[in-house]
């Protein structure tokens, strides 16, 4: 409890005084964060759309494997994202590894299944209610997909806030891919785990509150500019 | 530009695992007027209907327009026995089928204004369409299909579970269509309204087109036995 209660106070201190060292991993946290989900999102919504819409052969075991990819561990995606992006691996040229970008595809692959997942399941239900009117006004599929993914917003949103969810309490990958390195490539959770090896409770409790409250804070936002759950043109 | 009709509809049948839901049919529709298809629950007015539209896929036979079917497509719309509503605004949903071809915004916003004021919607264009009673939805879908000026409408049904007020409502706007030339197509189990509104009739019976012709003879009188025990409110074996 004690633990507890000087990790709250040390997370006060932090946030209030301004830490530059928290400052700049919460930052570097949401800057490698957003952009996967930007990137994945990007793929994902109309890949679940597609998936919903769309009959075609293996159609179901590319919605199971999707499923499956959903619990993807995250290690062994850092892993082999790691040997790709290494010097003898075949993307080694480009020297993405121990940088953020390294770490940025680590989550993409982690959080697209998820996200493509849930839109799927999504879509999948809009469809039905639109898929008379949709194929009576004789609409293409991109038409289909845009109308689906525009009308069915609210929950792709969550779809996304789900992935933005593991993207940010992802430890194992970026670890992995981004190697923890001060002023390059820390992160919150990576730094959670290194106060916690070192046995600095306090500050490791502190950070992961920071990183809760960021969370919190990101959702939050997200739900009042989209106004979810509220009437209105949105 | 010419119609898309007449439509041949020859040895049409359509069959879903082994059950033969409609045909053989062979029926042919020719440009003006409005077309009532009555029967039973069951005998294969939707079917028929969907088929004449073309999002039902045929077992046998062919359905042929005057025109590549592509284009005989894009000049059609059809209305559902329950209105289908895009969760959006009443404008846009009216907008969608012109903003589908990429018509210019103000031609868009012209028309949506015009249609919203013609089924009494025009003070509640930024309202969620979901949130229309079950009339205002069934206007909304039927003036959502008239508004791209189609050749052929299609409904089905639209005047089922709705009140005297909106049936009279709807009606007028298909009398308008009318005559304005648009060809209409439409299933009903309302045998007043259909008295109304045909100029021609089709029976279904057991999926096939089992009598035919124009409105006068077709309810004044009624050639086989079965139409006339329809007519009485007999149950059709």
């Amino acid at each position: 409890m004690n633990d507890i209660y000087e990790g709250l106070v040390s997370a006060f201190w932090l946030v209030v005084t301004l830490d530059q060292d928290l400052m700049q991993i919460s930052l570097r946290s949401l800057q490698v964060s957003l952009s996967a989900l930007v990137i994945a999102s990007v793929l994902a919504l109309p890949l679940g759309t597609f998936l919903a819409i769309r009959r075609f052969r293996y159609r179901r075991l590319t919605i199971s494997l999707l499923n499956a990819l959903m619990g993807l561990p995250p290690v062994v995606v850092g892993l082999i994202v790691y040997i790709l992006l290494s010097r003898s691996g075949p993307f080694g040229v480009f020297g993405l590894l121990f940088t953020p970008t390294a770490m940025i595809i680590a989550q993409v692959i982690i959080i697209t299944p998820l996200i493509a997942s849930i839109t799927h399941q999504a879509m999948r239900e809009l469809w039905a209610e639109y898929h008379d009117l949709l194929i009576s006004l004789n609409t293409s599929n991109w038409q289909r997909i845009k109308t689906l993914i525009w009308d069915g917003r609210r929950n792709l949103l969550t779809a996304s806030l789900a992935g933005f969810g593991r993207a940010i309490g992802e430890v194992g990958a970026i670890m992995i891919v981004g190697g923890n390195i001060d002023n390059a490539t820390r992160v919150l959770t990576t730094a959670i785990a290194l106060e916690t090896g070192k046995g600095d409770f306090a500050l490791a409790l502190a950070l992961g509150f920071v990183l809760i409250a960021l969370a919190i804070g990101i959702n939050i936002c997200i739900h009042w500019l989209s106004r979810t759950e509220r009437e209105g043109r949105w | 530009m010419s119609t898309i009709l007449p439509l041949t509809l020859k040895d049409v049948a359509v069959r879903r695992r082994g059950k033969r839901l409609l045909g053989p049919v062979d029926l042919t529709l020719d440009p003006d007027g409005l077309t009532m298809i009555i029967g039973p629950n069951g005998s294969g007015k939707t079917t028929l209907l969907r088929v004449m539209h073309g999002v039902e896929r045929l077992s046998t036979g062919t359905a042929t327009w005057a025109v590549p079917e592509e284009e005989a497509r894009h000049r059609q719309s059809y209305v559902f026995q329950t209105p289908i509503m895009l969760r959006r605004t009443v404008a846009d949903n009216l907008g969608y089928p012109l903003r589908l071809l990429n018509a210019p915004r103000a031609q868009v916003n012209a028309r949506v204004r015009h249609w919203a004021e013609r089924i009494g919607l025009a003070d509640r264009l930024s309202l969620q369409a979901t949130r229309l009673s079950g009339g205002e939805k069934q206007k909304l879908a039927l003036a959502r299909a008239l508004i791209r000026k189609p050749d052929v409408l299609f409904l089905d049904e639209p005047c089922a579970n709705l009140d005297g007020a909106s049936t009279r409502d709807i009606e007028s706007i298909l009398q308008t269509a009318l005559s304005e030339k648009t060809r209409i197509i439409m299933t009903t189990h309302d045998l007043g309204q259909a008295r109304r509104l045909a100029s021609d009739a089709v029976f279904m019976l057991h999926g096939v087109v089992h009598e035919r012709g124009p409105a006068s003879r077709f309810f004044g009188a009624a050639q086989t036995a079965e139409l006339q025990a329809f007519f009485r409110g007999d149950i059709i074996a």
